[in-house]
This record gives structure tokens, C-alpha cells and sequence, in this order.
């Protein structure tokens, strides 16, 4: 008994081992949510078979086959071949690249946009505050699909090249989903600043930085989670909706949105559902499997938004 | 007598009413009319009064967590509100505040070891290597164990972190702690302990305290000296004895015929205020407390009563005293 006791001890002293204990307590808790662990199962099984499928796949996604035109789903190719002859699943797996990146990537651009521009005009507040605001404002008085729609004709008008317009539909859904972003964090920075634990880091003469990184940060940041989370989703339907509309990634490079265009001619529609069948579902699945490990994750980190 | 640690001459704090839709001012809110306090070394000032009567704005506005209206606030023999931020930040470990509510005065996301220790070095008052020893040692100077050191706020209960407040701001060594009801939101067995440990705290390293309470029986405990607030300006300053022995001002007389006493039989003269403290922003004319005072003259409503010196320091701000 005496040796446990000093060995609790010891394990107290050490610096480290109980690191991250906050967290974890949150992980077990969003074990115990079923739907929130198949929500991040299927997510994680889309990133899987988007990244690695294409390797055990004997197409290649760009690889035009005429004698295979139009094919329904067989044992050579599972889910049929397009007007192209090329294998859908490959492509549907290498569009998956695309669309999972973009969402991925212009979250990860917004949530860092937003929370440090939001983060700025909390904190310091005045003029940076008015500036960062208003221009928040002005990006959110135009309707997020339209504003896109311009972006979108301006990258055809100016004819950008396929391979760079990845890139700049990432950058434009960023732009379009900084300032929800901004405006939260910023209203969460006002409350915290008023918290007794602020006065406290005043009193004792904190610096502006370690008030911001280490007081601040760490209390949004079970927020800024969440709302990256569900920010994926919003952003992979913009990035499909832009390219079914053709204003998004240009063909030949598949995403999800510009292979459902398949479904835009009533022929295809009706006769070859295996063409816009597979990228929809896709879409489908990813989208809600997102959401639904997203509000799993905000109840167990932010239990104050629960219904 | 030694130099003066900390000298408050008729502070004034005044919070604007804004009204309309430019935010116009309309008035103020005298929340601190005109304050003076001295505390040496090694002291302790206990400020007291019912609930807004300015005392705690009187501690904040002390360490400049707000803006002064007016007066002057001198630690050390320099003006505090005259110094820039960068200034003020250097300071500042010198002059720490123990928070009325220790459920939020800690940081739910930091450890607290990392809090009590941060701003050591921050301050770069020691080195990485030798920040867990100080805070180990402020742990236990505050009677908390090594393995607390790794855990979060909410793992304590309401005594613990008051402790941890206390560790916090002990370890930066500074000369003047303002404590701002301290133990008013603790249970009344955890309030001995807490107040043990201030006065334990104060014989070790010569601490001065400014112990602002509404609770006179916490304040007899501990404090050499004593000011009564009311409505913002303070109406009685005595030597603890002397202010318990014999009070002058009715307030006084009242708050401390208030103060139960362990003896069912003893026979007592209870003086009950009647109605609330009036509003700061619209107090009384001549003297403040002549609304509910028992006493009160056709003078009081007048002339506002200066302090004066009723003998041996005892100020008192009252025509009949």
C-alpha cells in the first residue's frame, strides 16, 4: 500500500503524464455516442478508399477506352463505364481526392482566416475591430452561392488553367465562409474578456501574446473544432454544387459535383443512373456522415449548444 | 512610522450613464467619491460597507484594473495611474488581487500549476528548470499537495481554489495583495482556515493587505485598521480597537450592532437600518446616510460632513460625532 501511494505521487510530480486529460475525457465521452462514431467511420472509410483505392485500381481515371462507351456496372467494371469509356469507380475515387481536399483545405484556410481575424477584433476591439467587422458584414450581406456563382464565370472569363482552379475554388469557398467564422469567435473573445480569469492574467502582467495563445485560444478551440467539422461538409457541397454548374474544377480532373452533371442530360438521367448514381451517393454519405459527427462532436465539447 | 506602501488620496471614481441613442452622457455614478487610504508595510486596511457601496471599485481601481476619475493612487511613492502599459506591466507582480469568486477567477482550460506558475515566467522572474520547484513551494505554502500541481480548476472544490488564487499570487513576492471578499463566497469553516492562512502569510513574508469584506467579524480577525464605506466615500477610518471599542459614526454603530455575538443572554442595543443604500448616481444631499440615519438632523441634510479627526487618527465623517 505505502509503495502506491508513493508511486501516485511520483506520477503527480512528473510533468506530462497527465497531459491532454481534458481531451481524452471528451474522447471517451463521444465514444459513448454511436451515430458520432459511424459518422466518423464512414468519413474515415470515404478518406480511405479515395487515397488508396485508385492504387489497386487497373484504370486509370483519365484513360478514355472507346470500346467501352456507356457500360452498366459489370464484374470488369463495378460500376460501369461513362460516355467515355472510363471506369467510374476509378473516377469517383480520384474525384473524391479532389472534393475531400478542397473541403478539407478551405476549411482549414476559413478556420484559420476567421478565428484570427476574429480573434484580433475580440480582443484589441476599436478601429481593427470596425475594419475586420465590416468588412465581415459586407461578405455577408451577398448570399454565399451567388457571390461564388461571379467568382466562378470570372475564373472561366480569364481563363485560368484546370489545374490552378482547384486552388482558387479552395481559396474562393474560404472567402465566402471567413466572416460566420470571424463573427463567432469574435463574440466568444468579447464574452471571455470580461471572464474574472482575464482580470486575473491582467493583474498579474501577462503579456498581450501568452493572454491571446494560452488563455484565450485554448477556451474557442472546442468550438473552432465543431465548426471546422461541420465546415467540411458546407464546403465539399459548395465545391460539388460550383462544379455540377461547370464554374468550379473544370473536366477532365473529376470531382464529385462535375461527374453528377452526367445527370443534367434526361437521356443519362434516365437510362444510365450508374453514371450520376455512384458521385451522388458519395456526396450523399460524406456530407451527412460529417454533420452527424459534427453535432456529435459539439455536444460533447461545447455541451452549452446542446438542444 | 514607516515609509507609506501604498497611499490613496481622494480617489474618484466616476462610471458615465450614457442615455439615448448618440449615448449621450446623462450623469455619473459616483461609485468612488473621494477615498483616502493609507497602508504601511506589513499591514493590513480593511475596507468595509454593504453591498455597492463602491469598496470593491475602490481595490480595482487601486491596481488600475479601471481607470481613475480623479485623486491619486501612489505604491511605493509612484503614481500608478500616470504610468504607461509597459510600465505598469512591471510592476504589476508587486500588487496582486485574490478574487471574490475563486470558481471563476481560474482558467477552466489551464492546469493549475501552469497558472500559478506563469507568470513567473512571463515575468521572466526564474527559469523553466526551476519553475515547478517555486510552484511546489507555493503549493505547499498554501497548504496544498505536490500532486494537485497537474490537475485542472474544476477538480477542486471552493476552499481549494481560493488556495490556488492565493498561490498564484503569492509567488510572485509581492508587497501589497488586495483581497476582495475573499472568503464571502466560501463556507464558513473554509473562511477560518483561508483566514488563517492570509494571517500565517503576513507573519511569514510581511505582506500588506487591503482586505475589502461586508463582514466585520472576518475583518476584527485580521486587520490593524479599518474603513467604513458608504455610498462610495468612506464615513469612518479607526485603529481596529478603537473603531470596536468605540465607534462614532451611526453606520458604524449600526453594522456593528449587527454582528452577532455568541451570548444568548447578553442584552444589546440593535440598531436596525431601515430601506436600501440609495442609488450612487443620485445620492443624498449633505450627508449621504441621513436617509437612514436613526439620528438625523436638520444639518445633515444640508452639509455634507468633512472628515475629521476625532482624536488619535480616528477619522469620522458625521455632524454628531
Amino acid at each position: 500500500m505505502a509503495t502506491d501511494i508513493r508511486v501516485k505521487e511520483i506520477e503527480g510530480i512528473r510533468p506530462g503524464l497527465r497531459k491532454s486529460s481534458l481531451m481524452r475525457q471528451s474522447l471517451r465521452r463521444l465514444m459513448h455516442n454511436k451515430l458520432a462514431v459511424a459518422g466518423f467511420a464512414v468519413v474515415v472509410l470515404m478518406f480511405v478508399l479515395c487515397f488508396i483505392g485508385p492504387f489497386f485500381s487497373p484504370y486509370t481515371d483519365n484513360k478514355i477506352n472507346m470500346a467501352f462507351m456507356n457500360k452498366p456496372p459489370s464484374l470488369k467494371h463495378w460500376l460501369g463505364t461513362d460516355a467515355l469509356g472510363r471506369d467510374i469507380l476509378t473516377r469517383v475515387m480520384q474525384a473524391g481526392r479532389i472534393s475531400l481536399t478542397v473541403g478539407l483545405a478551405s476549411m482549414l484556410l476559413s478556420v484559420f482566416l476567421g478565428s484570427l481575424l476574429g480573434a484580433i477584433a475580440g480582443y484589441y476591439g476599436g478601429l481593427l475591430d470596425q475594419i475586420i467587422m465590416r468588412i465581415a458584414d459586407l461578405l455577408m450581406t451577398i448570399p454565399g452561392l451567388p457571390l461564388l456563382f461571379i467568382f466562378g464565370a470570372l475564373l472561366s472569363e480569364w481563363k485560368i488553367p484546370t489545374d490552378y482552379r482547384m486552388y482558387i475554388v479552395m481559396l474562393m469557398l474560404s472567402i465566402v465562409n471567413w466572416p460566420g467564422l470571424a463573427r463567432m469567435v469574435r463574440g466568444q473573445m468579447l464574452s471571455l474578456r470580461e471572464r474574472e480569469f482575464m482580470q486575473a492574467a491582467v493583474v498579474l502582467g501577462l503579456r498581450d501574446r501568452r493572454k491571446l495563445l494560452h488563455h484565450l485560444l485554448p477556451n474557442i478551440v472546442p468550438l473552432l473544432i465543431v465548426m471546422a467539422t461541420l465546415n467540411i461538409g458546407g464546403a465539399i457541397l459548395s465545391e460539388s454544387v460550383l462544379s455540377f454548374f461547370g464554374l468550379g474544377v473544370m473536366p477532365p480532373t473529376p470531382t464529385w459535383g462535375n461527374m453528377i452533371d452526367a445527370a443534367n442530360n434526361i437521356l443519362d438521367f434516365q437510362n444510365r443512373p450508374w453514371l450520376w448514381i455512384p458521385p451522388g451517393l458519395s456526396i450523399f454519405a460524406t456530407v451527412i456522415a460529417i454533420n452527424i459527427f459534427g453535432d456529435g462532436l459539439r455536444d460533447v465539447l461545447d455541451p452549452k449548444q446542446k438542444r | 512610522m514607516s515609509e507609506a506602501l501604498l497611499e490613496v488620496k481622494h480617489l474618484k471614481k466616476y462610471f458615465p450613464v450614457k442615455q439615448g441613442l448618440l449615448g449621450r452622457t446623462a450623469g455619473h455614478v459616483k461609485a468612488v467619491d473621494d477615498v483616502s487610504i493609507t497602508l504601511r508595510p506589513g499591514e493590513t486596511f480593511g475596507l468595509v460597507g454593504e453591498s455597492g457601496s463602491g469598496k470593491s471599485t475602490v481595490g480595482r481601481t487601486i491596481l488600475r484594473l479601471t481607470d481613475k476619475t480623479d485623486g491619486e493612487v501612489r505604491f511605493k511613492g509612484t503614481d500608478i495611474h500616470s504610468l504607461s502599459a509597459a510600465e505598469m506591466r512591471l510592476i504589476r507582480p508587486q500588487m496582486q488581487l485574490i478574487f471574490q469568486d475563486p470558481y471563476s477567477a481560474l482558467n477552466p482550460r489551464i492546469r493549475i500549476g501552469d497558472a500559478i506558475g506563469e507568470a513567473l515566467l512571463d515575468h521572466g522572474l526564474c527559469t523553466k528548470a526551476e519553475v515547478r520547484s517555486l510552484v511546489l513551494e507555493a503549493l505547499e505554502a498554501c497548504g496544498l499537495s505536490a500532486y494537485h500541481i497537474d490537475r485542472f480548476p474544476h477538480e477542486f472544490s471552493g476552499g481549494q481554489r481560493q488556495r490556488i488564487g492565493i498561490a498564484r499570487a503569492l509567488i510572485l513576492n509581492p508587497d501589497l495583495i488586495v483581497a476582495d471578499e475573499p472568503v464571502s463566497a466560501l463556507d464558513v469553516s473554509i473562511q477560518a482556515q483561508i483566514i488563517n492562512l492570509f494571517s500565517r502569510l503576513q507573519q511569514s513574508k510581511g505582506l500588506a493587505y487591503l482586505f475589502i469584506s461586508h463582514d466585520l467579524s472576518v475583518v476584527e480577525h485580521l486587520c490593524t485598521s479599518i474603513g467604513v464605506m458608504y455610498l462610495g466615500s468612506i464615513v469612518e477610518t479607526a485603529t481596529r480597537d478603537e473603531l470596536f471599542l468605540h465607534p462614532l459614526h451611526p453606520y458604524t454603530k449600526a453594522l456593528l450592532s449587527a454582528v452577532p455575538v455568541p451570548v444568548p443572554r447578553l442584552k444589546r442595543e440593535r440598531i436596525v437600518l431601515t430601506g436600501d443604500i440609495p442609488s450612487p448616481a443620485n445620492p443624498p444631499s449633505g450627508c449621504k446616510f441621513h436617509t437612514r440615519c436613526p439620528f438625523a438632523l436638520e444639518v445633515c441634510k444640508a452639509e455634507i460632513p468633512l472628515l475629521r479627526d476625532a482624536g488619535a487618527g480616528h477619522l469620522v465623517a458625521c455632524h454628531l460625532a
